[in-house]
């Protein structure tokens, strides 16, 4: 019966229609995000088959599960070692970690840094909605100071991490900031990280009316989308060091880093080569019989 | 199927426990490991670091266990046989992965060289006193396999068990081996490749649209495809269906847990394999594994010269635990005794496998060395009297 409905949406054949509908509140921003996703899958005319997406645990951690692709649910904050692994076990797949702020920059922290570092050629996108909301809206480590979270009732006081400056001070290759307001912008940012070689990394703020909004009188959707509408400056190239974000305060959006710096693997064989000369063996992938 | 020569150092060698282990693990066919440095493991992945860009492979060293322990898992989807190798400190963080491993039934190797805890405990000293977290310590419900060897040769030949036993059952293998172990240095054998039983990945032959990716087989392991394939599998650690959808009712999470958990129970006879000897007109059975099994020994040559009619038994897979074979013993024998490097884990099982027919006798030592064989001995008298 199903192949007599027609497709409606260009984005369908990407996800896994029969597991809708999804979790999502209304006017949450990672039915955004998936959307400019999918569409940056088309337009980048990337071999579907060879695509894995590997999330780690939240709401934006559900994604990976919505997507037709090969995907992988793992658990809490080690979606980047996962996905490290996948990437050296098969280096010819695009390996992309979809996940949040809370996942990826708190129980995750010391790993993205890390994959960082070694410039390992890894997708990163990073859903920040300023709060750990699968488990109902507590402090995450980009809440703004003086947000009301469940776990800060009297407002946040610990200052937050500005995720574009910590991703290129650790090493990123490619690292953007947009909204969801920003849709034409974020799906050009994702189609060209599929041209990039190395670590790349993409932050999306993204609205949860249900556990932040709603709790800091910050209105609903519409009102969130007018705020990334009004406050956001485009500024390709801006220092990271002015990226941080505050709670009404301005937002910066744009790419900021785009530079070559060698990658894992390359500089991985190229040693071995050197030390080993004939004797390595420098295999494609590890697949084993 | 036979071993890939690639990965092969036949031929007779003097090496030590860990090195005897990274050799199995790359006769087996391993060509990936993450790890983490911790004492007394460490020279199993410096070897395997040393080693794999010559037999076409990759090492990565993580930034801390749990990126280890996950990273592999991420290499087996990706379609690498792999390991990791720690010690207790890392093996306590391991165990977020091997229950992921267990719920996304991923075939894989944990090699835990273990010293004496809690916490960081004697790092350059053995202890067995990490059974019952092999067995017990990632959260819910769950069914693994663990060896126990007890010499270098040993350590190359259950290491390649280790890797077919987790492709056969799609389940992570405890590989429990100790300090003592790990750094004793003989005699290995490392036979030609072809004399090597290798047991393949349990690669689906269905294409991707007949694909159920957790679709038990006969003996309730599911095949599996790996990513790139265009079969577009999920795999998620939540409780999920045949298609490895989420299914977030009591139902499912009846009919996983339990198929998981069957999918060993069912093998349990197939699996169980223990080293026996003396048995047959016992008074007493030493029940041992690992390094203390062959103090036992000793012990057991001077029980035997006393005309004490001992039998041994050294249990070589651990988990699962041959309840059916302590049972039949213990309704013949005067007593089972237990000695172990640790202060009563293993003896737990036995007294409740022997189910009252016969007293377990712990004689425990709290780690840092092996025992005295007097004090086996000891034990062996008093429970013969």
């Amino acid at each position: 019966m199903t192949a007599e409905i027609p497709v409606l949406n260009p984005v369908e054949p990407f996800l896994r229609m029969d597991r809708m509908p999804h979790i999502w509140c209304p006017a949450c921003g990672i039915g955004t995000t998936v959307n400019c996703f999918a569409r940056a899958l088309l337009e980048s005319r990337v071999n579907l088959d060879r695509v894995s997406i590997v999330s780690g645990i939240g709401c934006s951690g559900r994604v990976a599960g919505y997507l037709r692709l090969d995907s992988f649910h793992t658990t809490h904050g080690r979606a980047v070692p996962f996905a490290t692994g996948l990437k050296l076990a098969n280096p010819s797949l695009h390996v992309v970690v979809y996940s949040g702020d809370g996942d990826l920059f708190a129980i995750g922290g010391n790993h993205i840094i890390h994959a960082a570092r070694r410039n390992l050629d890894l997708k990163v996108i990073c859903v920040n909605n300023l709060v750990y909301a699968m488990t109902g809206g507590q402090t995450a480590p980009t809440t703004p100071v003086t947000a009301l979270t469940t776990t800060a009732p009297y407002g946040c006081h610990e200052p937050s991490f500005n995720l574009p400056n910590l991703m290129e001070a650790a090493g990123a290759a490619y690292v953007a900031r947009w909204t969801t307001f920003h849709v034409r912008q974020l799906t050009r940012s994702m189609t060209e990280i599929f041209q990039r070689r190395g670590f790349c990394f993409i932050e999306i703020l993204s609205p949860c009316p249900t556990l932040y909004q709603r709790r800091n009188r910050l209105g609903d959707g519409l009102d969130t989308m007018k705020y990334y509408k009004q406050r956001s400056k485009v500024r390709h190239g801006a220092p990271t060091s002015e990226a941080a974000l505050t709670k009404e305060g301005e937002i910066l959006v744009g790419k900021f880093v785009d530079r070559e710096r060698p990658d894992y693997l390359d500089v991985l064989r190229g040693q071995m080569q050197a030390q080993l000369g004939e004797r390595y063996v420098e295999v494609e992938a590890l697949t084993c019989r | 199927m036979q071993a890939d020569p690639r990965g092969v150092l036949t031929g007779v060698h003097f090496m030590d426990g860990d090195h005897a282990c990274c050799e199995g693990a790359l006769a087996a066919g391993a060509r990936f490991s993450a790890g983490y440095p911790i004492t007394p493991s460490t020279e199993v992945v410096e070897r395997f670091a040393a080693r794999i860009p010559t037999v076409g492979g990759t090492f990565i060293q993580m930034e801390d266990e749990l990126a280890a322990s996950i990273a592999i898992l991420g290499a087996v989807w990706g379609g690498a046989k792999a390991f990791t190798v720690t010690s207790g400190p890392g093996f306590s963080l391991m165990m977020e992965h091997i229950g992921l491993a267990v719920m996304t039934e991923t075939p894989c190797v944990f090699v835990n060289v273990q010293r004496g805890g809690p916490s960081t405990g004697l790092p350059t000293l053995p202890a067995q006193a990490d059974m019952m977290q092999a067995r017990w310590g990632s959260h819910g419900d769950y069914e693994l396999i663990a060896l126990s060897p007890n010499s270098p040769q040993e350590c190359f030949d259950l290491t390649i068990q280790a890797f077919n036993l987790s492709e056969r059952f799609r389940v992570p293998v405890m590989f429990m081996t100790d300090e003592c172990v790990g750094h004793m240095t003989e005699k290995v054998i490392i036979p030609p490749a072809d004399q090597i039983e290798v047991y393949p990945r349990r690669h689906t032959r269905v294409g991707p649209a007949d694909y159920q990716p957790f679709q038990p087989e006969d003996d309730l392991v599911p095949a599996l495809a790996h990513a790139g394939e265009g079969y577009r599998f999920h795999v998620t650690g939540l409780t999920h269906d045949e298609r490895g959808y989420p299914a977030m009712t009591a139902a499912a999470q009846d009919r996983l847990v339990r198929r998981l958990q069957q999918k060993i129970r069912r093998a349990a006879d197939d699996l169980i394999w223990c080293d026996e000897e003396g048995l047959e007109d016992a008074e007493v059975v030493v029940v041992s594994y690992g390094i203390t099994s062959r103090v036992a020994q000793r012990a057991i040559d001077l029980a035997r010269e006393r005309g004490v009619r001992v039998g041994k038994l050294r249990l070589i897979v651990v988990w699962p635990f041959p309840d059916q074979r302590i049972r039949e013993l213990a309704g013949r024998v005067k007593a089972l005794v237990v000695p172990e490097l640790n202060l009563g884990q293993m003896v737990r099982e036995v007294e409740r496998a022997a189910a009252g027919k016969a007293p377990a006798i712990p004689v425990s030592h709290a780690g840092g060395g092996v025992h005295r064989p007097e004090v086996i001995l000891e034990a062996i008298l008093e429970a013969a009297r």
